[in-house]
């Protein structure tokens, strides 16, 4: 992990962001069942390397910001079992979320 | 049953038995090919391995007990993983960060990894089986109430259930609550109640029953 050369935090916490749906290429960490979903920033995790360089010896610097990214479970499944309020927090680099409207 | 002297059949059957399969010939390839290059050396593979062998669940028992019984290292634990386990002598090394996740009286955490197998094996040692399984990380995630009670576990409907998907180096690990009826119990007793699937939270930690 290098902290040092990381790009500075885009989002704060509680901001709307949307998840890209770009189609996977390579190696990456972001669940396809939450591409193109609204969710919040739950937190904002640190400076990690980027795991879709790193997974070709590539240094993977500068770090990408990674968030955990909170989703509504009754809005991701519409047959959800369970809270209006249970969540599902997924870690999520900053190079794949842009900024969503507010509600 | 003795007539005979029949032992061609053995109880146990031999580890090595059979033609190896193609990983395992792949990995004594890999492996040969570091050493004759002098990349690793016999001796840093054994001691590697001798360190993943102290990992255990008994570990993570440990911190979890340790956080039940000083308040003021449950704040740091929650707020610096790394350094409060750096307190208590237990690296987690440079490959992956650690973060706690805290079980209340209102959230109820689970981990998952849906994309492989991503565990706090620093605290908890190897992941079960299960929980590489395709069934429980495709389902943690949609059905997290239906998995919990497969393992016995009723989170009541006045408590969230919040399922974090470890899809990047940042290793979690649930805090559970302390079950009524443990108070004023040392850190040794706490311990020994602390199951592994209490910090995954597949379950929750109950206090023995008094027979």
């Amino acid at each position: 992990m290098n902290r040092e050369t990381s790009l500075p935090p885009q989002f704060n916490v509680g901001q709307r962001v949307l998840v890209d749906d770009r189609k996977s290429v390579g190696h990456c960490r972001t669940p396809a069942f939450v591409r193109g979903r609204v969710g919040v920033i739950a937190e904002v995790l640190g400076a990690f390397r980027n795991p879709e360089k790193l997974a070709y010896h590539r240094p993977g610097l500068p770090a990408q910001v990674l968030y955990a990214v909170r989703f509504r479970q009754h809005e991701l499944w519409p047959a959800y079992e369970g809270t209006k309020t249970d969540e599902l927090d997924i870690d999520i680099y900053a190079n794949w979320l842009t900024p969503a409207a507010a509600i | 049953m003795h007539d005979g002297d029949d032992h061609s059949r053995t109880f146990q059957p031999d580890h090595d038995r059979g033609p190896a399969t193609p990983y395992e010939v792949l990995e004594v390839a890999i492996r040969s090919i570091l050493i004759e290059k002098g990349i690793l050396t016999p001796e840093e593979i054994s001691n590697r391995i001798n360190e993943f062998d102290t990992r255990s669940p008994a570990l993570g028992a440990k911190v979890v007990a340790r956080a039940w019984t000083d308040p003021d290292f449950k704040k740091r634990l929650l707020a610096d993983t790394r350094a409060a386990l750096d307190e208590l002598g237990i690296e987690i090394g440079e490959i992956a960060e650690f973060k706690t996740v805290e079980n209340t009286a209102e959230i109820h955490n689970m981990i998952v990894c849906t994309l492989c197998s991503c565990y706090p094996k620093a605290l908890l040692g190897f992941p079960p089986a299960w929980y590489k399984s395709l069934a429980y990380r495709s389902r943690t995630v949609r059905e997290p109430r239906a998995v919990l009670k497969e393992f016995g576990t009723y989170i009541p409907d006045s408590m969230d259930v919040r399922v974090h998907d470890s899809t990047a180096d940042l290793r979690y690990i649930v805090l559970p609550m302390q079950p009524a009826g443990t108070e004023g119990w040392d850190e040794v007793q706490l311990a020994k109640i602390i199951s592994r699937d209490s910090m995954i939270g597949t379950a929750v930690v109950k206090a023995p029953s008094t027979v």
